[in-house]
């Protein structure tokens, strides 16, 4: 195995608070209106090709590049256990490339346009690519799916997740500018409303020293609640929404279990996938799945932010000792009152709201934050003051100024559309308009999405402005390998031949093998570590040949 | 092994201008409001943005399943 990258090791983030590694996924729903049999996973392939070719627009020698399976691990359980691959449900075969052959593209437009253009198109299409950003993009069953860089804070979480759906537009705009090809919509979303969903997920980087039962018990109640300021709004209830209504939710009605490995069926509250994509015996990467994709930034702020203050309480023992009777059921009772009055059965006997629940969590953590000084306005961490104050603001408008919540909740802001439509028009929860609106609230045009209408209207509250979200479609985070990943793809592209969280793979020129550069650790590999490195080279083998302590031989791997 | 994507196909790069789209200029601080205020005027503008014929777009939008 070849050195570490970095000349010296990462610091450690400071404890108590919102900071942590954290990353997000989005997966987009995805629709071609004029050619609405097409097949979605070709659909895909199709979008990540069109950002394939947008960047080489950008980016000189081509910013494409493989991903590397080696460590992919869907099958490896966080309590200890490792699922059987013939007993697995083959969506849980994420460590294989997914395979486009000419079967699926002949289901998706017929044989006669195989024969134009599918037959080459068929061995060709891109379904992965990393990004200068230090991102994935892929084809992840028939959804593409953007993956953010590893962040450190929410806020920057907030950023490249949004940088993401910039990616997707840039994309739509270039399958809608060619003339030979169907346009393709994207949605930010969860549910078809046909009793499909996908998912958006987060992941956070915890010490594997902490129990995971006392992962479970801390994050459920937490789970069951953070939906009130996080939940981005659903028109119907149950999995095929047959009856009508609104709900707080994408996701709830598709949560069956408690625990549990599985994403795409018997959905869990606590996922158990154990993939550290890190050092194995240092790190869990906990794989968050009950989230609904925000477009809101205060949503997504928040999503980001107390669930990793609660990781915080978690590990320091200090989570509220509380347990809600059947959270499934008690997720799904919560997602249905968007009156917010439901109360929940704890197991010691008490009913509380869900804002009880929230209200117990920020406690504990304001309490946390300030003993570990994080929390401090001037002299904390940065972040942690910030998301304390947006909860508590959040929490207390949900109670007594529904009306100035709507302008960060999203499922409050698509609700306030949603009435306004019911009261002019006397529309039912069951009315056509009402499930069009709520669907191209997601669309991730800006002429068309009706959150980007809100927003340009300012009736929607930023975290961070547009110029960030522009320079971050094409720049890395600067503080975890993210920013060695993506510079590795934006510097040496052509010569970069794989790569994944915690791996980059070099093809050079005159080396006799591929040179794979591990990332194990994700808060080196960072600017203030091989910032000046990148600098010094322009091309890949003298600056593998100093990265790697050698100087000219190829290293025996 | 980068090859396959090199063999795509590059004259449509020259017949498409967009890139990265221009995200709209930020406002000052957003002064966010959910008030009726302009409740009728941000209807008539969605009116006009919203996709024709809602029951058949909404009946058409199918996925297949995800995560």
């Amino acid at each position: 195995m070849t050195a570490a990258p970095e000349p010296a090791a990462g610091g450690a983030l400071p404890a108590g608070g919102v900071m942590r590694v954290m990353g997000a996924e989005t997966e987009y729903g995805i629709h071609a209106p004029s050619a609405p049999s097409a097949n979605a996973t070709m659909m895909s392939a199709r979008v990540v090709q069109a950002y394939a070719q947008v960047t080489r627009q950008r980016a000189a020698g081509g910013a494409e590049t493989r991903w590397d399976y080696t460590d992919e691990e869907p099958l490896h359980d966080a309590r200890g256990w490792t699922v059987d691959r013939g007993a697995a449900h083959p969506s849980q075969l994420t460590d294989q490339p997914p395979v486009l052959d000419a079967e699926a593209v002949a289901l998706a437009y017929g044989r006669e346009e195989l024969e134009l253009d599918g037959q080459d198109e068929s061995g060709t299409l891109l379904m992965n690519m990393v990004l200068g950003n230090g991102a994935r993009l892929y084809v992840d069953h028939a959804h593409p799916e953007y993956s953010s860089p590893e962040v450190t804070n929410p806020r920057d979480a907030v950023t490249w997740d949004a940088a993401g759906d910039l990616v997707a537009l840039a994309a739509v705009r270039r399958l809608a500018a060619d003339p030979d090809l169907p346009p393709v919509n994207l949605y930010k979303n969860n549910t078809d409303n046909k009793s499909v969903s996908y998912g958006s997920h987060e992941n956070y980087l915890m010490p594997r020293s902490v129990p995971f039962g006392d992962i479970v018990r801390g994050l459920t109640p937490f789970f069951v609640t953070r939906q009130i300021f996080c939940g981005a709004g659903r028109l119907g209830i149950g999995q095929d929404a047959s009856a009508s209504g609104y709900q707080i939710s994408q996701r709830a009605d598709f949560f069956e279990a408690e625990v549990g490995l599985e994403t795409t069926i018997r959905r869990p509250i606590i996922n158990t996938r154990d993939e550290p994509h890190a050092t194995a015996d240092k790190y869990r990467r906990l794989h968050v799945i009950i989230g609904d994709a925000n477009l809101s930034q205060v949503s997504n702020y928040l999503k980001f932010g107390t669930t990793a203050m609660v990781l915080s309480l978690i590990e320091a023992g200090l989570a509220p000792k509380v347990e809600v009777y059947e959270p499934v059921q008690a997720l799904q009772t919560v997602s249905h009152d968007t009156s917010l009055t439901a109360t929940l059965r704890l197991l010691d006997g008490r009913r509380v709201t869900a804002l009880d629940l929230q209200w117990m969590y920020h406690e504990a953590a304001a309490k946390l934050a300030q003993d570990t000084g994080v929390g401090d306005a001037v002299d904390g961490d940065g972040h942690t003051h910030d998301v304390l104050e947006r909860w508590a603001t959040v929490l207390t408008q949900l109670d007594s100024n529904r009306a100035a919540a709507a302008s960060s909740v999203e499922w409050l802001a698509k609700l306030s559309l949603l009435d306004g439509y019911r009261q002019r028009d006397n529309l039912d929860w069951d009315d056509a308009r009402l499930g069009l609106v709520d669907l191209q609230w997601s669309d991730i045009r800006p002429e068309k999405g009706l959150y980007y209408r809100f927003l340009a209207r300012d009736r929607m509250q930023r975290i961070v402005d547009d110029a960030a979200i522009v320079s971050a479609v094409g720049e890395p985070p600067a503080d975890t390998r993210a920013f060695f990943r993506g510079k590795c793809i934006s510097s040496f592209g052509k010569d970069v031949v794989g790569a994944s969280w915690d791996s980059v793979i070099f093809d050079v020129p005159g080396y006799g093998r591929l040179q794979r550069v591990p990332t194990r650790e994700p808060l080196r590999g960072t600017k203030t570590l091989t910032g000046a490195l990148f600098e010094r080279y322009r091309e890949a083998g003298p600056f593998l040949a100093e990265l790697l302590g050698h100087n000219t031989a190829p290293p025996a791997a | 092994m980068a090859g396959q994507e090199q063999t795509q196909p590059q004259s449509r790069d020259s017949q498409v201008d967009e890139d990265i789209p221009e995200a709209p200029p930020a406002p000052p601080e957003a002064q966010a409001s959910a008030s009726t205020e302009g409740v009728d005027d941000l209807l008539d503008e969605i009116d006009g943005v919203l996709e024709s014929n809602a029951e058949e777009f909404v009946r058409a939008f199918v996925q297949k399943g995800g995560q």
